[in-house]
């Protein structure tokens, strides 16, 4: 893609973005959303997130890597832990992170 | 217009930027690395700007940055985009029986900087009395303020460091992922739509689905978790 094709998926992906932003402010004042969609809605956050994670931690190149030298697989561990007891963003991106960089500097991978 | 509405003051102002703190601090590091790595994904500065000012959705946009460099087409990046940041429509509509007395216009701006962080602080104070306007805009903007300095610091170091893998800067996103499903699990239900999800679209990735693994994933997934719910009902009921 060049850089006004990239634009122009910019601002699709703005549209996209903001209409569900939106258009519960606009319509649902006095009303709520149907129960079924809403009970869908719930359920998206956490089948798209890990829709995203499995694959960045059990694949790579489009194979399945499950083994000692998976560090993303294994900073997982000590990252979900952190997140469990903190309930941040911060603390546990920062935990995974730092654990990443020092495994890529210092252990024989 | 009520007069209660009015005046906005210095006050109302410094008291929400003193409560968007913690957002603050969260959104310029992991701004910057999205400035970072869409930069090394082939956006322009402009572009990787533009995203951050016209999108406004931090884990949506390193996904998005992701799915530019590895050469995904528009529209599947304009769906991806679409189902990651769908959450927000439960979010919008949480807040929206709050905010009657409020006018089109003003919705319109709340929302165009609603996110999962802001969400948190407005749901807090909403319900014992919707703070000054001041106030709500001054944390909406605090948020996507320091989110634009985050990109901007980032698209600059872009050109310092060349390489992300030492930094573990690529492990900033799977551990997002790993925040969020932590934040938004509620019961076991939620953790069972996770599981299966997951291992779905590992699944379709390795039966060749590429990069609609995450769309089918998730609309399968959510759904099934509404049978799920469904089931549960009908027993204890």
């Amino acid at each position: 893609m060049d850089q006004q094709q990239i634009f122009l998926t910019i601002l699709g992906m703005a549209a996209v973005t903001y209409l569900p932003r939106l258009l519960p402010t606009w319509l649902l004042s006095s009303r709520s959303l149907p129960r079924w969609l809403v009970t869908w809605l719930r359920f998206v956050p956490v089948a798209v997130l890990s829709a995203m994670l499995f694959p960045a931690l059990l694949t790579d190149g489009g194979q399945l890597h499950i083994a000692r030298d998976n560090l993303f697989l294994l900073a997982a561990l000590p990252t979900l832990a952190v997140a469990w007891k903190t309930r941040t963003l911060f603390g546990p991106v920062a935990t995974g992170v730092l654990l990443v960089a020092l495994a890529r500097r210092f252990l024989p991978l | 217009m009520t007069t209660g509405d009015q005046g906005s003051s210095l006050s109302d102002v410094s008291a929400g930027l003193t409560r968007a703190v913690p957002i603050i601090l969260g959104y310029v590091p992991i701004g910057l690395t999205y400035g970072v790595l869409a930069q090394k994904a082939g956006l322009s500065g402009l572009n990787v700007v533009l995203m951050s000012l016209l999108v406004y959705a931090g884990s949506s946009q390193l996904v998005a940055a992701g799915l530019f460099g590895s050469g995904a087409s528009a529209p599947s990046i304009v769906l991806t985009t679409f189902v990651v940041n769908l959450r927000h429509m439960l979010l919008s509509a949480a807040v929206a029986p709050y905010l009657k007395r409020w006018g089109r216009g003003e919705l319109a701006a709340f929302a165009y900087e609603l996110t999962d962080e802001t969400f948190a602080l407005h749901a807090a104070s909403f319900p014992s009395g919707v703070p000054p306007k001041g106030e709500v805009f001054a944390i909406n903007a605090a948020g996507q303020a320091s989110w634009l300095l985050g990109t901007g610091l980032g698209v600059a170091l872009g050109e310092v460091i060349r390489d992300v893998e030492p930094l573990g800067l690529d492990y900033v996103l799977p551990a997002m992922f790993i925040a969020l499903s932590v934040m938004q699990m509620e019961d076991m239900k939620g953790f069972a739509v996770a599981l299966f999800s997951g291992t779905l679209s590992v699944a379709l990735l390795l039966l060749g689905a590429g990069q609609w693994n995450v769309i089918l994933a998730t609309v399968i997934g959510a759904s099934t978790g509404v049978l799920l719910e469904l089931w549960t009902n009908n027993r204890s009921s």
